[in-house]
């Protein structure tokens, strides 16, 4: 069952979808919003309240590298290994996280605090090597800047 | 003629067709994945790419997907340039960096379209260094086999499921070289055409399950053509077979009724062929038994002789034929104990009701369709009944239906309709009408316009109502509620807009006022001008044949017992445990002197016969079965009936007594049929006779890479023993034959010269995707015929529930009700343990649950069964498993009393 919060902000997104089958990024969303990642709960749920199948709703959720199937830490971290990042030395900040943090990609610290993740370009190739966290890209990346970055997440 | 050119060759434009399919038709080589003729064009794989010039000056032109062009007037392209050839070359190889190297292991080995298609392009040497990528494998029940590494993302799995066949547990998970075709977790596959995967996929990813427990290469398989058992549409087979077993069923294309696709039925029930309660001997009282000493089987000359000693005897002979029977068998039947003590099989209320359907659909303006016709109509009303439980392959085809409006409403945007995705992006929700009344929810509802779920009264009388506002003329329906008269006029106006109504209707409710109210829709759609199809379904592949052949019903047999003016009978291929109640049937059997049975496996009936003769079950005989449709098509065994196993005809035609007047072969059957019932005469013509020959010689069952003919008896003798003969059909049993193509009607393999897959069907068709090459085999024997017909009046009153009582109802499954394929083990894995089916209504007010036991008095017997709640069964309707054994002999229709 969705939460009434859920509900209530996917109520407001129907008028908006001429099929109710149309909602689905939206409702993952809004379920990832609420429970932090999209469990096979969540997918049922969803597809409840869509007229949809688990199997139709999880065909969406995998497709998408910002909707998480699995369990993430409090920060996602978004690390671009695209062409770009790679040519500036994104390997780099990649093995610093594993010096410092210990995770590598697809992988949360044991505090339940950061979680890595590869993603193909974020359109930020002027500032390579760069990642998202949260809603925010932070580019020209340097062991130090990340240390910084680290430290000011909670 | 307008024309258009490949290589340089002119060939006759077809600007409905695309390039691709134009290209293949003309037997040019070209590879594909993604294009399927029953799914149209996607373009996804690259595969088919061509060089297209503009014209006969442009020499640089562009590559272009083939299968995503009309093949209009002045198209050019080269298949053979080299650019193109090096593009599909490497599209190949990018397909195999991720494509394991598992042929030798892999059950799709040796028929593989992928493997097939890479031999094609020239892709030899591989030059990726990197690890391939793995994935984790599904249980996906117990028919198909999950090995998603094979996967080339050909996407053609989930459109085959989803898009045509409305399955809803098959997709595509997460993206780039990670796709992933199953479901979003391990579970059997839920829709019932899931078995077409295993051909619909170009690889090994979906392969047959059940082919597992007996792998058999396809060049090792002995093939034949057959026509499925397991329900009355006739979708035709090609039935493998090796060392004495069938092995597998794949689909034999036929234009008209099956196309491309079987249901899970169809394709999965051959295995009760194979099982240890396979009658393989005949069994005879224990005297006669007693003489051969060491407890050796009784041969097949010895049961006869002890038979014709019987028959002798007798004070009194009959015989019960059977709708599972071959015509041919069941003549043989009616031969030996003569026409007035020949009995259909069935009890009195059904054999009522296909002699209805038979004399609706004989003499009837509107015309019974074919598969084909039915996915083609574009508006259909189905009456009562449950086409996925009891005619699937139907069902497929009237969910293709609904496209047809749709279809023609998008013609204007002038794009072909082989578009696939520019057509449901065109289509997108629109949906062509489709009314269902039925009593319960049905597999189709969510394809619907609308549904009515009743009780079968009440859905006779809406179908009545229907008829009555198509045509005035018809009688009206009194008394008729509101919603159920205006959703009759919304379906009339629907039928009466459509260019190709149709209505549906079948046997299954065993309520024959519903057969008349489909006729008269059907009828009053033809008095007002439209050119109606009316289809019916009945339960058997030869209940049409067995019910031409006239025979009186079960009750006069057991009547005739009774009085003692028989006391012999022979029952052909007939449980009459699950045509009459248990103690009728008992009482029936006591009083016999002597029962024989014909039987391929053991069953109630059975058990209880003095003399059992084994009888060869459809994959191991020859004969003719008349389709719901009234096409009468033959079959062809497999493998020959190890002695003493024989068809059942030819049993009986060794029994009768008068040598000068007994029938030894199929085709004197057929012909003794045809002179004594003159509309079955085109039975004859269903398929060649014994004798046709091409090039000097009959069609080989066995493929020319047949191997270990001389090693596969070593056990027995060192010998080669000669390969069995077959006097019945101008097929060998050997891998000696022509080479030549034969007619559909006898096809054993799709196979060419570099098509090892099933693809190589392509190459037996007049063009892609179209009838096979001299015609599709079998023969309607019924025709629409332009003759007045008096409407049907018999209109029921409404339901009423009486308190205490219930209206039983059947309720048929799939996988289940059909008594053969009910044994195949993984058919019985897909079936749901029995149980009665309640309305919420009714088991509220008898406080009962989910999984509680009910009690119903049937026949004064009490019957306890789990229940499960139907939230769209109709109040007072109490849903039984139709065709389960323990709830067998039930007349319809019948009340039950709850306890």
């Amino acid at each position: 069952m969705l939460s009434p919060a859920e509900q209530a902000a996917l109520d407001a997104e129907l008028p908006h979808y001429p099929a109710r089958r149309a909602l689905c990024i939206e409702a993952l969303k809004i379920v990832q919003h609420h429970r932090g990642w999209i469990s096979d709960e969540a997918l049922r749920d969803v597809a409840l309240a869509l007229g949809m199948t688990p199997h139709e709703v999880d065909s969406v959720a995998t497709f998408y590298n910002l909707l998480y199937r699995r369990p993430v830490g409090r920060h996602v971290l978004h690390l671009c290994d695209s062409v770009s990042c790679w040519v500036m030395g994104c390997d780099g900040i990649c093995d610093h996280f594993r010096n410092r943090l210990g995770i590598s990609f697809g992988e949360t610290t044991p505090d339940g605090r950061f979680t890595l993740l590869p993603i193909p370009c974020l359109g930020d190739c002027d500032h390579a090597p760069s990642l998202m966290a949260g809603n925010r890209i932070h580019g020209n990346l340097t062991p130090e800047k990340l240390d910084r970055l680290l430290d000011e997440l909670d | 003629m307008p024309t258009l050119t490949i290589d340089g060759v002119a060939y006759p434009a077809e600007p409905q067709k695309n390039l691709l399919q134009v290209s293949l038709s003309h037997g040019l080589d070209l590879p594909y994945f993604c294009w399927h003729p029953a799914l149209g064009s996607v373009g996804a794989c690259r595969q088919c790419a061509v060089r297209q010039y503009r014209d006969e000056n442009d020499s640089r032109g562009q590559i272009v997907m083939a299968c995503m062009v009309p093949a209009t007037p002045g198209t050019r392209i080269a298949i053979e340039d080299e650019e193109a050839r090096l593009f599909r070359k490497s599209v190949i190889e990018w397909l195999m960096t991720n494509h394991p190297h598992d042929c030798p292991v892999c059950d799709e080995g040796g028929e593989c379209h992928l493997q097939d298609m890479t031999v094609m392009t020239g892709h030899c040497t591989r030059r990726h260094r990197f690890p391939k990528r793995t994935f984790t494998n599904q249980y996906l029940g117990p028919f198909i086999n999950h090995e998603m590494n094979r996967c080339i993302q050909c996407y053609r799995c989930v459109r085959f499921y989803r898009d045509y066949a409305g399955g809803r547990d098959l997709d595509a998970f997460a993206s780039r070289n990670h796709v992933y075709f199953g479901r979003s977790e391990d579970g059997a596959l839920e829709n019932e055409f899931s078995g077409n995967l295993i051909e619909v996929c170009p690889t090994g990813v979906f392969t047959d399950r059940t082919l597992k427990n007996h792998y058999t290469r396809k060049w090792d398989l002995q093939s034949a053509p057959s026509i499925c058992p397991h329900c009355s549409l006739g979708c035709n087979t090609l039935v493998g077979a090796r060392y004495g077993g069938v092995r597998r069923v794949l689909n034999r294309y036929h234009h008209h009724i099956n196309g491309y696709f079987l249901c899970d039925r169809g394709r999965f029930a051959y295995e009760f062929a194979n099982l240890p309660i396979r009658l393989r001997h005949p069994v005879l009282p224990r005297p006669a038994a007693a003489k051969d000493g060491a407890g050796r089987p009784p041969t097949a000359a010895e049961a006869i002789a002890a038979i014709r000693t019987r028959l002798r005897r007798s004070r009194g002979l009959i015989g019960i034929g059977s709708p599972r029977a071959s015509l041919e068998s069941n003549y043989a039947l009616r031969r030996l104990v003569g026409p007035d003590r020949y009995f259909s099989g069935l009890p009195q209320g059904e054999s009522r009701l296909i002699a209805v359907a038979l004399d609706i659909l004989r003499d009837s303006p509107a015309r019974s369709p074919s598969l084909r016709e039915i996915a083609e109509a574009d508006a259909v009303l189905v009456l009562g009944e449950d086409l996925t439980q009891t005619a699937p392959r139907m069902a497929l085809a009237v969910r293709q239906s609904i496209l047809q409006a749709p279809a023609a409403r998008v013609a204007a945007l002038n794009f072909p309709g082989w578009m696939a995705h520019a057509f449901q992006n065109a289509v997108q929700d629109d949906r062509g009408p489709l009314f269902i009344a039925s009593v319960d929810a049905t597999r189709l509802d969510d394809a619907a316009t609308a549904v009515l779920h009743a009780p079968p009264a009440d859905l006779a009388r809406f179908g009545f109502a229907v008829a009555h506002a198509i045509d005035p003329e018809a009688p009206p329906v009194p008394d008729l509620d509101p919603e159920t008269a205006d959703l009759a006029n919304r379906a009339a106006e629907a039928l009466l807009a459509a260019d190709r109504p149709l209505v549906l209707s079948g046997t299954s409710l065993h309520h024959e006022a519903l057969l008349g109210a489909a006729a008269n829709c059907g009828w009053a759609l033809c008095r007002r001008g439209r050119p109606a199809g009316l289809g019916l379904v009945v339960p058997e592949a030869n209940t049409f044949g067995a019910g031409l052949l006239g025979g009186r019903p079960l009750r006069e047999a057991y009547e005739l017992v009774e009085s003692h003016q028989a006391d012999t009978a022979v029952i052909l291929e007939n449980d009459l445990y699950r045509r009459s109640h248990g103690t009728d049937v008992d009482r029936f059997f006591d009083r016999l002197e002597t029962t024989i049975v014909l039987d391929a496996v053991q069953t109630a009936t059975t058990a209880r016969a003095d003399i059992l003769l084994p009888a060869a079950p459809a994959s191991e005989s020859q004969g003719t079965f008349i389709s719901q449709e009234g096409r009468a098509q033959r079959f062809f065994p497999v493998l020959p009936p190890t002695d003493p196993v024989a068809e059942s005809w030819r049993w009986l035609g060794h029994l009768h007594p008068d040598e000068a007047r007994a029938l030894r072969s199929q085709e004197a059957m057929l012909i003794a049929i045809a002179a004594e019932f003159p509309f079955l005469a085109g039975a004859r013509e269903a398929a060649p006779s014994a004798t046709f020959r091409l090039n000097g010689a009959a069609v080989p069952r066995s493929s020319r890479r047949f191997s270990g003919r001389t090693a596969i008896h070593a056990h027995l003798s060192v010998h080669e023993p000669k390969p069995p003969e077959d006097s019945e059909a101008p097929l060998t049993f050997s891998m000696e034959g022509t080479t030549t193509a034969p007619p559909a009607a006898l096809v054993t393999h799709y196979w060419a010269p570099g098509w090892n897959s099933v693809q190589a069907l392509n190459k037996f068709q007049d063009e892609v995707g179209g009838p096979n090459r001299g015609g599709d085999p079998g023969i309607r024997l019924i025709e629409p015929r332009n003759v007045p017909r008096a409407y049907h009046n018999a209109i029921p009153p409404a339901f009423n529930s009486r308190e205490g009582l219930c209206t039983l109802v059947p309720l048929h499954h799939s996988f289940g009700s059909e008594e053969l394929s009910r044994l195949a083990p993984a058919i019985a894995k897909r079936t749901p343990p029995a149980a009665f089916s309640l309305s919420p209504a009714d088991a509220r007010e008898r406080g009962l649950g989910e999984g509680d036991t009910l009690s119903i008095r049937i026949y004064g017997r009490p019957v306890r069964l789990p229940v499960r709640i139907h939230p769209q069964l109709p109040r007072g309707c109490v849903g039984f498993p139709a065709g389960w054994p323990d709830l067998a002999g039930i007349h319809l229709p019948t009340e039950g009393h709850f306890e």
